[in-house]
Formats: C-alpha cells, sequence, structure tokens
C-alpha cells in the first residue's frame, strides 16, 4: 500500500512541456530520490507536489484518498526544504527555528534546543543568522524540518553548501525520518547510504520524460 | 513525539508579532516613511507661503496626498524579504490559511506605517495651521483611510512578487486604487478644518475599509500564490 501515488503529471510553462507524464509511488518508510541532469525539472516537480506550482494535470493520492496539492491538510503533513532556507538574518536560529515550526505546531524552547544540538548547531543557536554561513544556515533550516515532524519530506538538493560532516547529517536525518515510517522525496546525488528496500530512484530524463 | 497543530489564529498571531519584533530591530524601515510624510508636509509653508490662511485652504490634500505617498513608500518592504529568504513559500506550505497570514502581515504593515503616520499627522496639521478642534477629525479619518491604504498595497505588492524593483510598478497599481480614500479622506479633513459635520465621508471611509478588510486579504493571498510560481 503506497502512502504516496502520483499519475499522469503534466507541466507546461507557456509552450514548454516541462514535466511528460510523470507517475510514481512511494511506500511508507521510504524514500524516493529524484534525479536528473541539470534543468530536466526536479525542482519543478518538487514545487508541485508541495503545492506551489499549479500543474496541468495531476492525480494525487496521500494515504489512499485524492488530494489537490494545494489542500492544507495535505500542506499540514508535508515538509518542503526549497533553495532557500527561509530564516530571517535578524533573527537568531533558535528564533528561527521556533518560528517556522511553531507555524506547524505548539514548540517548546527545549524542543528547538532539541534539534539545533540534533544538527550540530548549538554552539551559534544563539547568533543572528546574519552572521553565519550558507553551510550553517542549512544546518538551521534542516533543525527546523526534523522538528516539524512531518510524515512526508520533500527536498530540493538539501545537502547544498553543506561539508562532509553535513552531508552525513542529511543522509542521516533521512533515514531516522524513514526509520519512523515517515516518506521523503529528495532531489539530490548524494548516495544517502539507505538499503535498497528504502531506497528508489526516480529519474527525469530528457525534455522531462520519466527514464 | 506529540504533536498538536497550531491553530490558524494562532498562527497569525505569530506572524504578526515575528514581522513586529523584526521591524524593531530595523527601525530604520519604521521612521522613513514618518520622516517622509513630515519633509513633505513641511515643504508647503517654505514652498508656496507662510500664510496660515492660505496654508489651512490646501492642508486636506497637503496632508492626504503624503500620507498615501508615505504609506506607499513602505509597502515595497512588505513582502520583498519574506519573498527572497523563502519564508513566503514556507507560508504557502505550511498548512495554514494564507488568508489568515496575509491578514496578519496586513494588519502588521498599518501597524508600522498607517498608524504612526495617522498619530503624527496633527502635528504636521499644526505647522499647516489647521485649527486644533479639528484634530479629532483627522484622526478619525486618517485612521480609517491608512487601514484600506494598507489592505489595497498588500494586494499590489502581492500582484508585484515576481517582478524586478516592482516599486514603480506597485505605485502605478495602487494609486489608482487609492483615488477614492484620498477624495473621501481629503473631504473629510476639509470639512473638519472649516469646523462642519464629516460623518458623510467618514462613513464612506468606514465602508471602504469594511470591503477591504473582507476582499483584500482573499485577493493579497491569490496573488502571492501567482508570484510564487
Amino acid at each position: 500500500m503506497s502512502e504516496l501515488s502520483v499519475k499522469n503529471l503534466h507541466v507546461f510553462r507557456g509552450e514548454r512541456h516541462l514535466l511528460r507524464g510523470l507517475g510514481f509511488e512511494v511506500p511508507a518508510g521510504c524514500c524516493l530520490q529524484v534525479v536528473g541532469a541539470n534543468g530536466a525539472g526536479k525542482t519543478t516537480l518538487l514545487r508541485v507536489m508541495a503545492g506551489l506550482l499549479e500543474p496541468e494535470s495531476l492525480e494525487l493520492s496521500w494515504r489512499g484518498e485524492q488530494v489537490t496539492p494545494r489542500d492544507p491538510d495535505y500542506h499540514a503533513e508535508l515538509s518542503y526544504l526549497g533553495h532557500d532556507p527561509a530564516l530571517k538574518s535578524d533573527f537568531t536560529a533558535a528564533e528561527n527555528v521556533a518560528f517556522n515550526v511553531g507555524l506547524r505546531r505548539r514548540v517548546a524552547s527545549e524542543d528547538v534546543r532539541a534539534a539545533l544540538a540534533r544538527v550540530g548547531a548549538e554552539k551559534f543557536s544563539d547568533r543572528p543568522v546574519r552572521s553565519l554561513s550558507a553551510g550553517q544556515r542549512r544546518r538551521i533550516a534542516l533543525a527546523a524540518l526534523w522538528l516539524a515532524g512531518t510524515p512526508l519530506w520533500l527536498l530540493d538538493e538539501p545537502a547544498t553548501n553543506l561539508d562532509v560532516a553535513g552531508q552525513a547529517l542529511v543522509a542521516s536525518l533521512i533515514q531516522e525520518q524513514l526509520s519512523r515510517g515517515g516518506l521523503v522525496m529528495a532531489a539530490t546525488h548524494q548516495d544517502l547510504g539507505l538499503p535498497a528496500a528504502q531506497c528508489a530512484s526516480l529519474e527525469i530524463g530528457h525534455r522531462g520524460v520519466q527514464s | 513525539m506529540t504533536v498538536s497543530r497550531t491553530t490558524a489564529f494562532s498562527a497569525a498571531w505569530l506572524v504578526l508579532a515575528r514581522d513586529l519584533r523584526l521591524a524593531i530591530r530595523r527601525p530604520a524601515q519604521l521612521i522613513q516613511p514618518l520622516a517622509f510624510f513630515a519633509v513633505v508636509a513641511l515643504l508647503f509653508p517654505l514652498g508656496y507661503t507662510p500664510e496660515l490662511g492660505k496654508l489651512r485652504a490646501i492642508a486636506p490634500g497637503v496632508l492626504w496626498v503624503g500620507a498615501l505617498l508615505a504609506s506607499m513608500l513602505a509597502l515595497e518592504s512588505l513582502f520583498r524579504d519574506d519573498v527572497s529568504d523563502g519564508t513566503l513559500e514556507q507560508f504557502v506550505v505550511c498548512g495554514q490559511p494564507l488568508v489568515a497570514l496575509m491578514a496578519a502581515k496586513t494588519l502588521a504593515h498599518w501597524l508600522l506605517t498607517g498608524l504612526p503616520l495617522t498619530l503624527v499627522a496633527p502635528v504636521l496639521g499644526i505647522a499647516l495651521g489647521v485649527p486644533v478642534a479639528a484634530m479629532p477629525g483627522i484622526l478619525c479619518s486618517l485612521l480609517l483611510g491608512t487601514i484600506t491604504l494598507s489592505l489595497i498595497g498588500a494586494v499590489g505588492a502581492g500582484l508585484t512578487l515576481g517582478v524586478r524593483r516592482g516599486g514603480v510598478l506597485l505605485s502605478l497599481l495602487t494609486l489608482p486604487l487609492a483615488v477614492p480614500v484620498l477624495v473621501f479622506g481629503a473631504r473629510a479633513t476639509e470639512l473638519a478644518i472649516i469646523g462642519e459635520s464629516l460623518m458623510g465621508p467618514l462613513y464612506l471611509l468606514g465602508a471602504l475599509a469594511v470591503l477591504g478588510i473582507t476582499l483584500a486579504p482573499l485577493a493579497a493571498a491569490a496573488a502571492v500564490r501567482i508570484g510564487l510560481e
């Protein structure tokens, strides 16, 4: 039984046919790794799945029910990590995590501390984000993702700007998410070190066709 | 992990509190529209005539055009930072009604620009020879008018999200829509200055504010969704 199933996904932008008839299924506790050349449509696919981009056609089913990608109940179950980490440069790391997660669920400040410790950001948790490097910001975004605790993660190049330890952190966060029965769709070429049973790959080829 | 979902109301409250705190940490953005309003209003005694009788005659127009332009000035930054750092995308995908979050952002914008502009207006009015008896009327009309201006502005700012340096386009979009507010607001101020009843234009300003509160957050949410695509 697949938690997430997508059929017949078409996206046009003006005259360009970006994604042509994509279809895939992701069972609980599985990661779908989206691969493809630059410009193949990985980001487009993730933005459609997050309801940020209106597709021309899509049959989406989540937990056995047909939903639209703009359904607030579906949104409440997913987290989207895009290119920009959604952090306010005037706020500290802890304030940012508390706000971003607080939009979704109630958080205590101990939870925020724990999340920042989980991603190795406790040392700079009280510094304004303005003074942090891109990799450190990415870690803070990962802390918010982890703390939100949503069942579906949509990750667009989650390991951008991260060092080797940071990439291992992304892999371990994904493993943790899968082990608690969550789903992950990640556009990344990084080896996540997952057992074959937990990982499938979706390759978007030339002209947005699934290969 | 026990998960209790944030209600739409507390999410909107979080957004409002966040915008206010951000503004406090960056007071320049708060002061700019006020300084602009003060300078514009005080240029008239210098450029036109220092004679209070003549200034009093043009005071309604000066105060309202100044307030309108000052509130426009602050609009450009309403969504700019939230778009560039990806926060607006998170607003769309966080499972909260975007309308509520837009209403909160608009309210924050009004508290940070419309309300201070309203409170400064009587002081500038004195410099333009407005009698003290007219101040309550001027305050009321600006209070109602700036609410509508913020709401119209939020829709315009949403529509120009995807436009690079959309400041001019934003003004071209919103200024025509703000004309009714300008007309009734200036009329109310004029009536207040000559000491007649200003209830007529005030009712109309109130009606515009109610219309804006009902429709503008819906339109702003729709505009933001389109703008982010």
